[in-house]
């Protein structure tokens, strides 16, 4: 047994850890034991990539099967990573098409949050790019998945959180791109209602992404920076740019658990102060960035979790429906203020229509706070959840550690459609993970 | 044929070869693969053509059958500009020191077959008149420690030949690099302790190779650390040294 834990180190769990060299081995991991759940590269921040028993790591399976240069289409296993996706595709002209905050993801975790982008709202969401994926069930079986093939099963696994099988290989598109380089355009907010105002207008633009100084309250509650951004032609690029800039290892490392002094409402207060003037002195015009500190700002200091001391730390991200979402977000963002111990910075940002029968994005704003780990934390977030469900938003699994049983089922009311054909897939309800045990109703 | 240059890897199925094939077709080498089972090694040349858009040829090879070296290198269809060899057992030291014959697999797997098949790949380089030879010997190898030695010792035989091979070739344009790897996260090593500020990925282990090859290192300790490391190990006096529990 060893000690499991998310990125978020909470909750931390005894698991058997198996590390399968091949397909049939995967299958002997499932099969041999009612409760395990596939892992990827440990993103997820809470309970989601830890077996109930046993979890099976995926990263090993890391080759690119194929790769049509024509097309962009590629098939690879399910433990690639995207920053080697990138690495690999990205000086011949291919990028993927959605990316999260962390460029270290596996697809198969990818796949499994269906996770979002700075481009969810006009372009959706990573598993729109998926055609198919190798799965094998719970049951033993091995499927092959996509939309006209076993359809039900490929919407089920599309944010499913590994909980229809282990997705073995998958088929996806990669986007053409000209250059390595986003051509970005920072706007200073002045307050939420500024801020929700400037998203809108970033409607049509591919990426668009709020960060909010959290530390500001009263006139300023909400105040931000918004990054719009397009991916840049070679004519927009200095003449002696190099069209892919080189993606480097994580410089910085946190070698050891901060003390959790080291964060207090004056630093963080300070930091703020600090990020937002200097975002702001960049606004107006636009410039040209290389897409790591783009899209992954956090990429660059390798283990920043440590930062938030030993007992790590919670996300809290919801979904709020347009209707109404001013009133709601305004609401939290007072209250985090007030309690003064949240991030140093909360993202803000719009979603379109998720693609996947539990994927959490819905048409609305999403907001992503971080919480350390303690005093009553618990409790605030039960509050926050509470706002959430009456606004008719939901919470993303993937950053979850903590919710209600019925704050999830109240978020998620295909969840019934979604158990029938996990039901199906898995008679035995072998495929488990800690946050399955939380939130569905097994044991 | 093309003009690109070309790297053979011996133990291409092992964590650290397909990291080494990994660098060098990134770097625009064409890559041979060799091993035991080549429908093992067909993914890892797919993956291989799919991401550097390469030629990668699979070849036959097992390090215990040296009657067959011969036949295999002049069965090459050429000479491979870099050949590196990653072939290695680590075994289980308890049994070895009872059982004849796994001790002498350790033995044969890390000493003699690598020995054998690098030095006929000498004797072609020097004729030729150039050429690189990589060993991926062991941290192991510099001393014999209570938990390990069957498998340090053939990798220390190993070192040693790799050393003279390097003094005597040098003269004939022909380079030969040590790499020592300390501590790396692979099949070998899965399941044991260890020391986390001192263990590597296996791709590390990859572009160390590319590197040294490139710049004409003669011995690597992939982690830097290491050479501190084995430097005290390696003075400390015999006395000493045997009291330790290591
Ligand atoms: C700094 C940071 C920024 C982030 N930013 C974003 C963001 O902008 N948008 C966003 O959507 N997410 C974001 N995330 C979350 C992250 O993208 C997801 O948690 C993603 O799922 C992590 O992938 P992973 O490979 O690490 O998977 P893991 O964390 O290991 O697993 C996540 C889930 O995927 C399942 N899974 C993994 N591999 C497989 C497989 N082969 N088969 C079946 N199921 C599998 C697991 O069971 C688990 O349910 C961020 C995370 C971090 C740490």
């Amino acid at each position: 047994m060893t000690l499991v834990s998310g990125w978020g180190r909470f909750p931390v769990v005894d698991s058997d850890v198996l590390r399968p060299r091949s397909f049939e081995a995967v299958g002997e991991a499932v099969a041999g034991m009612a409760g395990s759940v596939a892992r990827g590269n440990g993103r997820a921040y809470g309970d989601a990539a830890i077996g109930a028993v046993r979890t099976i790591g995926m990263t090993g399976f890391d080759r690119v099967r194929s790769f049509d240069p024509a097309t962009g289409r590629v098939r690879l296993e399910a433990g690639v990573l995207l920053s080697d996706l990138i690495d690999t595709f990205g000086p011949r002209g291919f990028l993927p098409f959605v990316v999260p905050g962390t460029r270290f993801v596996s697809v198969g975790g990818a796949i499994a949050a269906d996770v979002h982008g700075k481009n969810h709202h006009c372009e959706g969401g990573f598993g729109r790019y998926v055609d198919s994926i190798l799965l094998r069930t719970g049951q033993g079986e091995i499927l092959e998945v996509s939309r006209e093939q076993n359809s039900d099963a490929f919407f089920a696994t599309v944010g499913g959180m590994g909980l229809t099988g282990v997705i073995l290989e998958a088929t996806m598109r990669l986007r053409p791109v000209e250059t390595g380089w986003i051509r970005e355009r920072v706007i200073s907010a002045s307050d939420l209602d500024a801020a929700m105002r400037a998203l809108d207008a970033g409607d049509a633009v591919t990426y668009s992404v709020a960060w909010i100084d959290c530390a500001a309250r009263g006139r300023d509650l909400g105040r931000s920076l918004i990054y719009l951004g397009e991916h840049a032609g070679k004519d927009e690029l200095a003449r002696d740019a190099v069209a892919f800039p080189a993606g480097k290892n994580p410089g910085l490392s946190v070698p050891i658990d901060l003390p959790s002094m080291t964060l207090n409402r004056y630093s963080i207060r300070a930091f703020n102060e600090l990020y937002y003037r200097m975002g702001a002195r960049r606004a107006g015009g636009s410039h040209v960035v290389s897409l790591y500190p783009y899209f992954f700002p956090l990429d660059s200091i390798a283990d920043w979790n440590r930062i938030y001391g030993r007992r790590g730390f919670l996300q809290h991200q919801c979904v709020i429906p347009e209707q109404g979402a001013r009133a709601v977000l305004g609401e939290i963002l007072d209250r985090v203020s007030r309690r003064g111990d949240a991030s140093f910075l909360a993202v803000l940002k719009k979603l379109g229509q998720g693609d996947g029968i539990l994927s959490f994005p819905l048409p609305g704003y999403t907001l992503a706070l971080d919480f350390p780990l303690k005093g009553d934390i618990l409790n605030f977030l039960d509050e926050i959840d509470r706002l959430v469900v009456a606004a008719g938003g939901r919470l993303y699994l993937a950053k979850d550690a903590r919710q209600s049983r019925a704050t999830f089922e109240a978020g998620y009311p295909a969840l019934s459609r979604f158990n029938a054909i996990r039901k199906s897939l898995d008679p035995a309800c072998n495929i488990r993970s800690k946050l399955s045990q939380r939130l569905f109703d097994e044991v | 044929m093309t003009s690109r240059k070309t790297v053979l890897v011996l133990g291409g199925s092992s964590d650290i070869g397909r990291a080494a094939a990994r660098a060098f077709a990134k770097a625009g080498y064409d890559v041979g693969l060799a091993g035991r089972d080549i429908a093992a090694l067909e993914p890892d040349a797919a993956d291989l053509r799919a991401r550097y858009n390469i030629e990668v040829g699979l070849h036959k090879f097992d390090a215990l059958d040296t009657a067959s070296f011969e036949s295999f290198v002049g069965g090459l269809s050429a000479l491979p500009d870099v050949v590196v060899s990653i072939v290695g057992l680590l075994g289980v030291q308890q049994n070895a020191e009872s059982d004849f014959a796994h001790a002498t697999t350790i033995m044969r797997s890390n000493y003699e077959g690598p020995s054998l098949i690098l030095g006929l790949f000498a004797e072609k380089f020097l004729v030729r008149g150039n050429g690189t030879i990589v060993g991926v010997s062991s941290v192991a190898g510099d001393r014999g420690r209570a938990s390990n030695y069957v498998y340090g010792s053939a990798k220390a035989g190993f070192s040693a030949f790799l050393s003279g091979l390097r003094a005597r070739a040098s003269r004939g344009g022909v380079h030969v690099v040590t790499v020592k790897p300390g501590f790396v996260r692979t099949k070998m090593t899965e399941g044991m302790k260890l020391i986390g500020p001192l263990t590597v990925e296996a791709p590390v282990v990859g572009d160390a190779i590319l590197s040294a090859v490139e710049k004409k290192t003669d011995v690597v300790y992939v982690s830097g650390k290491w050479r501190l490391v084995m430097l005290i190990i390696k003075t400390l006096p015999e006395a000493v040294f045997k009291k330790l529990k290591f």
